[in-house]
């Protein structure tokens, strides 16, 4: 579904990503696992054209997408919860949802995919009328992620969403991130906390200084000797 | 109709009308800024120049070619617009403070341009002939401020306002929901510049005579304290704040020369007391509807709510 190719970015002269190559196949949970500063946000920024690439090609669904500016990305399928989540603060949540269905039309289908966010997250239907600044993290990260699904992605893009979240809630939010991809949207997962990352995807990709340097089915790294000695705490 | 409401306006005083004038002029001016700044989020302390190129494109039509004032006003207007997004085009990549002073270059770069063309007459400034209408001008003024509040009125109702506020409350989220971000912003510039045009013809016309340096730094300054008084975002606040500001100098003129001194105090008050404005986080049409009984007051919901839950047999039988 999305196959990135010897992908380089460069931040001025700090070179960010240094030829990433990995794929993300349809109906999957893929994670990108690493240490601060490893290059993981932005490739999920550059997948979404926030950061300009300087070679290499993203593409999505046999089109290349590197290059396109953000807001046709949306367009194309892939949408970005972003790090820190980026509510927009002075919205109510109703109103907050209402912008992820930005590029769309159909009323009657906005609508209904309201609903679904309210069945998904009941706790957003309780705060429905509330400005997003008054929610708890938790809840922003919520809303967050039901801004993103208003679009209808084929490809979700999640930026770190245990940050700063208490372990309960930080459950609470990846069984989510399950359902949502059990009824059917791909997922491309950064996080820092590689143990709830592992343990809810299919594949990962161990990211060091902008390089690729493990991947492969997410049980089989949470099992490496290596991995859990240098991201699980052993 | 024209001579009897030119009957009507010979009743009041002179001066007064003037003050009226400079007001609606005002307005004009602030609700501009405000798409910009209050709607969009984007620090203009420019605003003043788009007014220049309004007063010296709209007096320029008139002398040299004499097209009828109606007219002239729209295309001032759209002229004005397509200068803004002509610089707004590369500016507008910028942010915050970077952008802030951009603007203020660009506005010192119009004042210097038109002080040294020889079609402006230089520093001597346009002399400006009286507009040739059939409704007197300060009806004119008023007539255009109640048009551009329903214009922004409008804006901020519609999904482009609501795009506006999103780039506003955050670039990168409104970029991630699939808003064009720059094409937003180099929109809500325009809008914004074809205010102060339409305002800076008004102005050109009604004081007759126009020179440079009245549009400089300190002009912008003006109207971004009107609309930072009335409430960033607030339709209702930015006609107060033109309001007040307009016609304090005026009012306080017995004070001679501490009148600048109170205005000063007045906005350093203001913004200790009030920091969101005057019209900050308030909703005038809730406040309308509230009044004439349509919207039940938070108080009362509250207290329904607390008379449901606490109700007999409510809830788990």
């Amino acid at each position: 579904m999305l196959t990135i190719d010897q992908l380089y970015v460069n931040y001025g002269a700090i070179k960010a990503l240094k030829s990433i190559s990995c794929c993300v196949k349809k109906g999957e949970i893929v994670a990108l696992i690493g240490a601060n500063g490893a290059g993981k946000t932005t490739i999920l920024n550059a997948i979404s054209g926030i950061v300009p690439t300087l070679s290499g090609s993203v593409s999505f669904l046999d089109e290349t997408i590197s290059g396109i500016p953000p807001h046709e990305i949306v367009k194309r399928g892939i949408s970005q919860v972003p790090e820190g989540r980026r509510v927009f603060a002075n919205m109510s949540v109703l109103e907050n949802l209402e912008m992820g269905a930005y590029i769309r039309n159909d009323k009657s289908a906005i609508l209904e995919e309201i609903d679904q966010v309210f069945t998904r997250f009941p706790r957003l239907l309780e705060r429905k009328k509330q400005l997003a600044k008054t929610l708890s993290g938790g809840e922003q990260q919520m809303l967050a992620m039901g801004r993103a699904l208003m679009s209808r992605p084929k490809l979700l893009l999640l930026d770190e969403p245990s940050m700063g979240l208490a372990p309960m809630l930080v459950a609470q939010i990846f069984s989510i991130i399950q359902e949502i991809n059990a009824s059917g949207t791909t997922i491309m997962l950064v996080e820092q906390n590689a143990n709830m990352a592992l343990s809810i995807a299919h594949r990962a990709y161990v990211l060091e200084t902008g390089e690729v340097v493990l991947q492969g089915p997410a049980a089989e790294l949470a099992a490496n000797p290596e991995v859990r000695k240098a991201y699980l705490g052993e | 109709m024209g001579d009897f409401l030119q009957q009507i306006i010979g009743y009041i005083n002179p001066y007064y009308l003037q003050i009226l004038v400079n007001i609606g002029i005002g307005i004009i001016l602030a609700l501009g800024l405000n798409v910009i700044t209050g709607l969009t989020g984007q620090l203009s302390l420019g605003h003043a120049a788009f007014m220049s190129i309004g007063a010296f494109t709209s007096a320029l039509l008139t002398i040299k070619l004499g097209i009828p004032f109606s007219i002239n006003l729209l295309l001032t207007g759209f002229i004005t617009a397509a200068v803004a997004a002509l610089i707004g085009l590369p500016i507008l990549r910028l942010t915050g403070d970077y952008l802030a002073i951009c603007t203020l270059g660009f506005a010192e770069i119009v004042k210097v341009i038109f002080l040294n063309l020889d079609s402006t007459n230089k520093a001597l400034g346009l002399t400006v002939p009286a507009a040739i209408t059939s409704i007197p001008m300060p009806i004119v003024v008023w007539i255009v401020v109640i048009l551009s509040i329903i214009c922004v009125t409008f804006i901020h109702s519609s999904r482009f306002g609501r795009a506006l506020m999103a780039v506003r409350g955050d670039e990168i989220a409104a970029e991630a929901m699939g808003i064009n971000v720059t094409l937003y912003k180099v929109q809500s510039f325009a809008i914004g510049a074809f205010l102060a045009g339409v305002g800076g013809g008004l102005y050109a016309h009604f004081m007759g005579y126009i020179n440079p340096s009245d549009f400089g730094f300190l002009k912008s300054v003006d109207i971004l304290s009107m609309i930072v008084l009335g409430g960033l975002g607030s339709i209702t606040g930015s006609v107060i704040g033109a309001t007040i500001l307009s016609a304090a100098p005026e009012f306080l003129r017995f004070m001679s020369s501490y009148r600048m001194l109170v205005y000063g105090g007045l906005l350093v008050c203001m913004m200790i007391f009030r920091p969101n404005g005057l019209m900050g986080g308030i909703s005038f049409t809730g406040m309308v509807l509230r009044a004439l009984g349509r919207k039940p007051h938070l108080k009362t919901i509250m207290e329904q709510k607390i008379a449901e839950t606490s109700r007999p047999g409510n809830g788990n039988s």
